[in-house]
């Protein structure tokens, strides 16, 4: 079993690393972590000017962007999958890669929860650091730029983390629309085999464990060590202290 | 395109048949592994909140697990994995009674179990102290004083995060289509394959599934209200 399992991966390791790179496109872990770190990367500033708009006073901003969220997150997101499986081609009139359409479903879900997070951060500082800005001089702009954002996203780190976990994991959803991501390469390798799905697949799982489990345990470790820095270098009462991370921490 | 045209989806007995059947399926999966989940969550959070500390790396490890591995990587190791792997009578026996409905309850319950039994003893460990040192002095019993005095108070404080899980859980259902379930997801790709109608059908299936995730987030909110000690305190 053990043995069988080893004997998989001594032959198959390139391919479940980078899929059938360079005599087909990237796939893989490595497609995996460029989709993962990309959509991230991506939804992170929307997320902020969701968070923003939910803030706001203006109700043609709030409401748009609140319908958004409460549909994004109340939709399975294999069905947001399918959706844009369907409408980035027709709305680009090109023939779209799988990345390309996983990817732009991935920037709109994690925006959507990713900016819970950046919301529950900016509420957490409290009205008062935008009052002292305000009456520092800044304006609206500068003083999230300066003030509220510098110390929200400080605080998010962690939750950030998780986020970037729960994409790792939702990436496997491009199975369904064939993105070349490690889940479709073990998916090969098991066509390949036949024999030994049960072996392939747990590879699979305990790649997907150790890769999350590494990021959730730094994310739990620098989670304290934010907690423990906000509370020795200021007088605040804990209860302004509680990072985001407490409030959304595992994705619906 | 020839035009935004729901009748001919919900005009078709046919298509219409299919979607009931998915949404049933999709109920009955869920039913299934919501109960599997929460049984299984308090017998976890038992092993957690008993004396004896021998089992709680054992949990711990469980609820690492499906927290850190994809839930869809999960039901593909059931599904493909270890139903491949059970005895040929168990095998034969599961093909014939939908295995695929079968491997999604068992999938998503375990995974979700692990979630369940978090939100509890998050819920748990909110309960101060001081209740079980009063439950004890009251002459209540260990096992007495945890089952009056610090579960109701555990899973009111734990409601907005298993309600939370339990929508998650019910959007979660539709990964089952990928081990070929047929649950809604599944009848809404099949009348897409059928009537070519992508934009219709995607929105009936959108909406169906916000729908319900609202319906549950419904309970979860009067669950929350009920269990409010101020109201219980009024009545």
């Amino acid at each position: 079993m053990i043995q069988d399992m080893i004997a998989i991966i001594r032959d198959y390791w390139l391919l479940l690393l980078i899929g059938q790179y360079p005599n087909g496109p990237l796939g893989g872990l490595a497609n995996t972590l460029i989709l993962s770190a990309l959509s991230i990367a991506l939804a992170f500033p929307v997320s902020i000017l969701f968070a923003m708009a939910r803030l706001s006073k203006s109700p043609l901003l709030r409401w748009p962007v609140t319908a958004l969220v409460y549909f994004t997150r109340g939709v399975p997101l294999l069905m947001l999958i399918l959706w844009s499986y369907f409408l980035v081609p027709l709305m680009t009139g090109a023939d779209v890669p799988s990345f390309v359409t996983m990817l732009t479903t991935l920037v709109v879900y994690q925006s959507a929860f990713l900016s819970e997070v950046v919301r529950a951060g900016i509420v957490a500082l409290g009205p008062g650091q935008m009052d002292a800005a305000r009456a520092l001089g800044h304006g609206y702009f500068g003083a999230m730029r300066y003030i509220i954002l510098p110390q929200a996203l400080y605080n998010m780190i962690p939750s950030i983390i998780s986020t970037f976990v729960s994409t790792i994991k939702d990436t496997t959803l491009g199975y369904v629309i064939n993105v070349p991501d490690l889940t479709f390469a073990a998916s090969q390798v098991n066509n390949q085999l036949l024999t030994q799905p049960f072996q392939v697949f747990l590879i699979l799982a305990i790649v997907y464990f150790i890769i999350c489990w590494t990021l959730t345990y730094f994310a739990n470790r620098l989670e304290r060590r934010i907690t423990r820095r906000r509370a020795g270098l200021s007088s605040l009462p804990v209860a302004s202290l509680v990072t985001p991370s407490k409030i959304v921490s595992e994705q619906l | 395109m020839s035009g935004f045209d729901l009748s001919e989806i919900l005009g078709n007995p046919d298509y219409a048949a299919m979607l009931l059947h998915g949404i049933k399926m999709t109920f009955i999966i869920y039913a299934g592994s919501w109960s599997m989940a929460m049984a299984l969550a308090l017998l976890l959070l038992g092993v957690r909140l008993s004396p004896f500390r021998f089992g709680d790396p054992l949990v711990a490890a469980y609820v690492s697990y499906h927290r850190n591995v994809p839930t869809l990587v999960q039901l593909m190791l059931w599904y493909f994995g270890i139903f491949t792997l059970m005895p040929s009578g168990v095998a034969t026996w599961l093909a014939s009674h939908n295995a695929e409905a079968i491997f999604a309850v068992i999938g998503l319950g375990l995974c979700q179990a692990a979630y369940f039994s978090e939100d509890l003893r998050s819920g748990v460990r909110s309960v101060g102290d001081g209740q079980m040192q009063a439950a004890r002095a009251l002459g209540h019993g260990y096992v007495s004083a945890t089952r009056f005095v610090i579960m109701p108070q555990g899973v009111r404080n734990a409601l907005p995060p298993l309600v939370n899980h339990s929508v998650s859980l019910f959007k979660n259902s539709s990964l089952a289509v990928v081990i070929g379930a047929s649950e809604l997801t599944h009848a809404v790709k099949e009348i897409e394959n059928l009537s070519f109608r992508t934009f219709e059908i995607y929105l009936i299936g959108t909406v169906l599934y916000l729908f319900f995730s609202l319906v549950i987030m419904s309970i979860g909110a009067y669950l929350s209200m009920r269990a409010d000690p101020a109201r219980s305190a009024r009545a």
